[in-house]
């Protein structure tokens, strides 16, 4: 049976092997990542001083929402099912994904949105300039011609995005090696189950968000026109009750990845395995019923406003868990700091930071004055860019000795890591401040007293950036070369991964392997 | 063995998809206007009410506010007959908007109302208003358009003032193209 | 249903956006590079300088002092790298922003406690819930560096293999939950407060344009439209910029203070927000509905605030002014303001001559029209047509009245200005229109035209 892959690009073009499609969907994502970054350092160029200096004001709209779409779409997600692909076959001992053909489709209709997605750029009337949370009525009857492209690329990348949950699922439920029962598997496992059913049940609400938006633009419909007796608020409604687990799609598997680090150099097992599991639940079903925190100052009645503010302020338990257990699994364990662990630790502080603040977020009257300003956008990247970007580079060093069969270069990975870490702390958490101070988000230009912040700001972002080039250099000279690593890699690391040889074989787990 | 159980676990999923369009495209948009009309969302008042004979509370004065505004490029003169009334909670009342068309061209105008604050709005009932249907004015015609309204007597005590404000859409384009659309449909049937 | 007609590639965008971006990255490798190459020396020190200028002369030291040489330039370059965009950015901002805003204001990293009873008890919560996950942060932070610094390997910590414990995992189940019930208390009260309904002093109805504020108050004849007074010049760096550099209007809202002031708020075209930080009001402004918000100002003074809903190309250049003042003087400028406006209608029946039209209308453009036809007529390709050398403006009267009283039908950005201008100023900006940019028409409409034209 065991075969090896075909020479030649028809090997990547036609493959069904789940380490292949793996790798192009990691490549692919670091490919928009840094696309989507170029358009952040515009931005943060832009905002560098006071006054209009690089761009004028629709291309800058341009930007935000370009970089939110492509980070969001094409950067964070694409990365996680990547690791999806490698890592879930391997820890429960499959030999492939489920669906290994609609593997490969929902691939290789990624490159083809987001082409889609980014020809809007050299469009007449520009790309999407609504922002990546696209409401209504400015999407719609205000919005650029290209608003036709930018909609079928969401299809196009909804539909990537099932059909990927669709195989997950399926392989984790089906394709289990004899005696991996359900609360045995690695937590990485049990939150990309969670966040496939999250995608499955939220990805065709935004499909249907998108598909009303091109009713109302083409056909005549008024979904979202208060003139034909529609309503531009049930745009947000629908949006942010995909939007909001769309939020912890972004973030579960990161917590399974951190899961899987910390105990490795902690020498420890995780502290609270099942908790952690419950943990996951709640939050998947909690980020149904919180969507309209995101529009607190929409008008809503008093009771809703309530509801929502509890039901959100809620979340901060089941995380506090999370939380809690990864510091306790640290505590009195025998640790080393390698990359993968810096990237971990820096993880947990961070995410926490950003946890911290979208506590303060979710109380409604607080959140009146924080509510579309900077501290919003402090808050979401140091949940996203600590919580998502970090848990991939960790969880690529972790696993690329495994992947590639040589060991990185461990001086580069923790200049790597410094270098991102004051670069995104230098970039984000001055936004705290100017947020609080007054100022709105998505503006390209700002009052001379959030001046200095600002440019500080965009200091740390060209650092952060930069940081990213030492990455693709490391991880690069692994791929083509570099000291052996051993099949275990780390100090007896936990996982059926760690069993097959470095690098791991096209094929693994042809029969499967034995469970304890 | 294993080939069928994926199959009937994408078969099951894709269902849940399938049927989480369904949600989001013909369960959502309704569920929230019922949901619009309960709460008094948006100040969404309803449609038309059905007038049940109810005691007029003389002992309480509710301060009622008009205001009239124009959605862009709609180029009509509108604006409410008298600006603010203080009424008894029961008391059925009259009162007129004045709309006009100053352009050449005949026009469709389509007045959409929102009620302030959003809790009035279940206590706010029309009995007849220009709302409920879309307004024709010629060019240069003018018209006064009629309401009729009762403020329940239910009305929570903490409420002393409602603002009802109508937005006045054009809907020339609009009511054009669904006719357009009619007529090359029932072409197609006949 | 692919909708091409309007879509054009490979048409000018291309190369103008391709040009932008080029530009920005080289605009950032000059800033970047410029500081870097005269500090150097200045870094390194005098003596540094001369001792290798003698080095060179001399040529005394050998090939390790040349290599060292190197390698301290080596550092310093790297060093400043990092470090010179971090004062050359506070050298900077101390240029461009000058003295026009005090070092009080500057570096503002809090909340403001604002002017009215609503805001400070916002405040008070804000800080609240900050210093309770300042204490949780520490107590976890400080539990996680302590055993970073004591349970490491290299100290020779032997692992323990403990894993769970039903006790510990349900009190940080349970303390979390009470915690948080501590917080909700006080934010539901907070929360009632701000949507109470009691009757209030003045109604005013605000209306979010793209990109500009309408203000009307209710029972009173007055209503005005509230545009950014910044100049175009100071946004695109060929003014020095102003102390309240985008956050002036050219009217402020005026109101009472101490008194209960209702704001009903709307909007005409997409969604805005109005916000005002030392009022503590921010509500979305949706077209077709009707949010309502309230205040009672306790100190009269100037607030600024923004638009906070992402609405369009000139969303950062919509400014809120709020202006509180004693009773008495709001009421004298109601009545001033009222009276304005009556005078404004008998200018309907004055006739002006081109220069007066002229000059008048070139305010009316700045303030109303600039922001999307741009100061020289041009206009923004793709978006917004150019004024210079259009068709309407230099075509028949009749067409040109229509576009500015009317709007577009096909452009919507195009508003119908004939109920957002009086008479006179619609016809001064037309006659403005009709000659400047080179357009040179030099004809005039009159006020009693553009009336006349809408009750036509």
């Amino acid at each position: 049976m065991a075969h090896g892959p075909k020479p030649g690009f028809t090997r990547w073009l036609y493959t069904t092997n789940h380490k292949d499609i793996g790798s192009m969907y990691l490549w692919f994502s670091f490919a928009m990542f840094l696309l989507g970054g170029c358009m952040a350092l515009v931005i943060r160029a832009e905002l560098f001083q006071p006054g209009l200096q690089i761009v004028q004001p629709e291309f800058f709209n341009q930007m935000t929402t370009m970089h939110g779409l492509i980070m969001v779409f094409g950067a964070v997600m694409p990365a996680f099912v990547g690791l999806a692909n490698w890592m879930i076959p391997m820890m429960i001992g499959a030999p492939d994904m489920a669906l290994p053909r609609m593997n490969n489709w929902s691939f290789w209709i990624l490159p083809f949105a987001f082409a889609m997605l980014a020809s809007t750029l050299f469009m007449e009337g520009g790309a999407p300039n609504f922002g990546w949370t696209f409401y209504a009525p400015l999407s719609t009857e205000y919005a650029p011609p290209s608003v036709t492209f930018f909609i079928f690329s969401i299809h196009i990348m909804g539909a990537s995005s099932i059909m990927g949950a669709i195989n997950i699922v399926a392989t984790i439920l089906n394709m289990r090696a004899p005696g991996m029962t359900l609360m045995k598997m690695p937590l990485f496992v049990w939150t990309w189950l969670i966040t496939a059913y999250l995608l499955i049940a939220v990805m065709p609400v935004l499909a249907g968000v998108v598909t009303m938006m091109l009713m109302d633009i083409h056909f005549g419909t008024s979904f979202f026109s208060a003139a034909g007796g529609g309503d531009p608020v049930l745009f947000q409604h629908v949006f942010w009750f995909f939007g909001h687990p769309e939020v912890y799609i972004m973030i579960l598997p990161a917590f399974g990845i951190v899961s899987a680090i910390i105990p490795t150099f902690a020498r420890k097992p995780l502290f609270g395995y099942s908790s952690m599991v419950y943990a996951t639940a709640s939050i998947a079903f909690l980020s149904f019923i919180v969507w309209a925190h995101h529009m607190f100052t929409v008008g809503m009645p008093i009771a809703g406003e309530l509801f929502f503010m509890y039901a959100t302020m809620l979340i901060a338990v089941p995380t506090g868990v999370k939380v809690f257990n990864w510091v306790t699994t640290m505590f009195r364990g025998s640790m080393t700091f390698e990359t993968p662990m810096l990237f971990a630790i820096a993880f947990v502080i961070l995410f926490t930071i950003g946890g911290f603040s979208g506590l303060m977020l979710a109380i409604a009257p607080a959140d009146f004055q924080y509510h579309d300003t900077y501290f919003v956008v402090a808050h979401f990247h140091y949940v996203l860019v600590p919580g998502a970007i970090f848990s991939i580079t960790a969880g690529v060093y972790y696993w690329l000795p495994k992947w590639t069969g040589h060991m990185y270069n461990e001086t580069m990975g923790k200049v790597h890591f410094w270098l991102a870490f004051i670069g995104l702390n230098v970039t984000f958490f001055p936004m705290h401040f100017v947020g609080l101070a007054g100022m709105p988000r998505r503006i390209p230009d700002y009052a001379l007293q959030f001046a200095d912040f600002n440019q500080i700001a965009s200091v740390g972002a060209f650092l952060f950036g930069a940081a990213q080039l030492v990455f693709l250099f490391n991880v690069v000279r692994t791929v083509r070369g570099g000291g052996k690593a051993t099949d275990e890699v780390w100090e007896n690391p936990q996982g059926l991964e760690w069993t097959v040889p470095s690098p791991a074989p096209y094929h693994t787990f042809s029969t499967p392997p034995a469970v304890r | 063995m294993a080939w069928s159980a994926n199959s009937k676990t994408t078969a099951r999923l894709l269902t849940l998809a399938v049927g989480m369009l369904g949600f989001a495209l013909f369960v959502m948009p309704p569920l929230y206007d019922a949901f619009c009309e309960v709460t008094g969302l948006n100040g969404k008042t309803g449609g038309r009410y059905e007038a049940v004979p109810a005691a007029v509370d003389r002992q309480r004065l509710v301060k009622v506010q008009f205001v009239a505004s124009n959605n862009e490029s709609m180029p009509w003169e509108f604006k409410p007959g008298v600006v603010e009334m203080r009424v008894h909670p029961g008391e059925a009342i009259d009162t007129v908007f004045h709309a006009r068309n100053p352009t050449g061209q005949d026009m469709v105008g389509q007045a959409i109302p929102s009620l302030a604050p959003s809790k009035a709005a279940a206590y706010f009932h029309k009995t007849e208003c220009f709302c409920f249907n879309q307004q024709t004015l010629n060019g240069g015609e003018s018209a006064e358009l009629a309401l009729r309204f009762i403020v329940d007597p239910d009305l929570p005590p903490s409420i002393n003032t409602i603002t009802l404000s109508y937005t006045l859409f054009d809907v020339t384009e609009r009511v054009a193209h669904q006719t357009d659309n009619k007529n090359t449909d029932s072409e197609r049937e006949g | 249903m692919w909708n091409i007609s309007g879509v054009n590639v490979g048409q000018t965008p291309v190369f103008r956006n391709s040009q932008r971006l080029l530009q920005g990255f080289a605009i950032l490798l000059v800033t970047a590079l410029r500081p870097k190459r005269t500090s150097i020396c200045c870094v390194a020190g005098p003596l540094q300088c001369d001792r290798r200028k003698a080095a060179r002369e001399n040529n005394k030291y050998g090939d390790l002092q040349a290599m060292l040489m190197g390698l301290k330039r080596l550092f310093a370059f790297l060093f400043l790298s990092i470090l010179t965009p971090m004062t050359f950015a506070q050298q900077a901002a101390s240029e461009a922003v000058g003295d026009a805003v005090g070092e009080a204001e500057r570096w503002g990293v809090n909340m403001t406690q604002g002017v009215t009873e609503v805001s400070r008890t916002t405040y008070d919560l804000h800080m609240l819930i900050f210093w309770i996950c300042v204490v949780i942060g520490i107590l976890v932070f400080g539990v996680m560096f302590y055993s970073m610094w004591r349970h490491r390997k290299s100290k020779g910590y032997q692992a323990s293999q403990f894993h769970e414990s039903t006790l510990v995992e349900l009190a940080w189940t349970i303390v979390p939950t009470l915690i948080l019930i501590g917080m909700a208390v006080p934010a539901t009260k907070t929360l009632y407060d701000i949507y109470d309904t009691k009757e209030a002093d003045l109604d005013i109805m605000i209306t979010g344009y793209q990109w500009k504020w309408k203000y009307d108050y209710l029972g009173s004849d007055v209503s005005f439209f509230s545009n950014l007074s910044t100049p175009q010049a100071q946004i695109h760096n060929e003014l020095p910029k102003s102390e309240n550099y985008l956050l002036e209007v050219d009217e402020p809202l005026v109101v009472p203070v101490n008194k209960k002031v209702r704001f009903l708020i709307t909007a005409n075209d997409v969604i805005h927000a109005w916000w005002v930080p030392d009022l503590a009001v921010k509500k979305d402004a949706i077209p077709g509905f009707v949010n309502e918000a309230w205040t009672r100002i306790e100190e009269p003074g100037i607030y600024r605030g923004q638009c906070a809903e992402l609405c369009g190309k000139d969303h950062g250049f919509m400014p809120v002014v709020v202006k509180a003042v004693p009773e008495d003087e709001y009421h004298s400028w109601l009545n001033e303001r009222a009276a304005a406006a009556a005078r404004i209608k008998e200018l309907t029946n004055k006739t002006f001559t081109f220069d007066e039209l002229y000059a008048r209308g070139e305010k009316v453009y700045n303030s109303t029209c600039v922001a999307c036809h741009q100061a020289n007529g041009q206009g923004v390709p793709g978006a917004f047509p150019a004024i210079a050398g259009s068709k309407v403006a230099t075509g028949p009267m009749d067409g040109h009245l229509s576009m500015v009283v009317n709007g577009s039908s096909k452009n919507p950005a195009m508003q119908a200005f004939g109920a957002q201008l009086s008479e006179v100023d619609i016809a001064a900006v037309i006659t403005y229109q009709r000659s400047a940019f080179g357009n040179n028409m030099g004809d005039t409409v009159q006020p009693i035209d553009i009336l006349n034209f809408k009750n036509k």
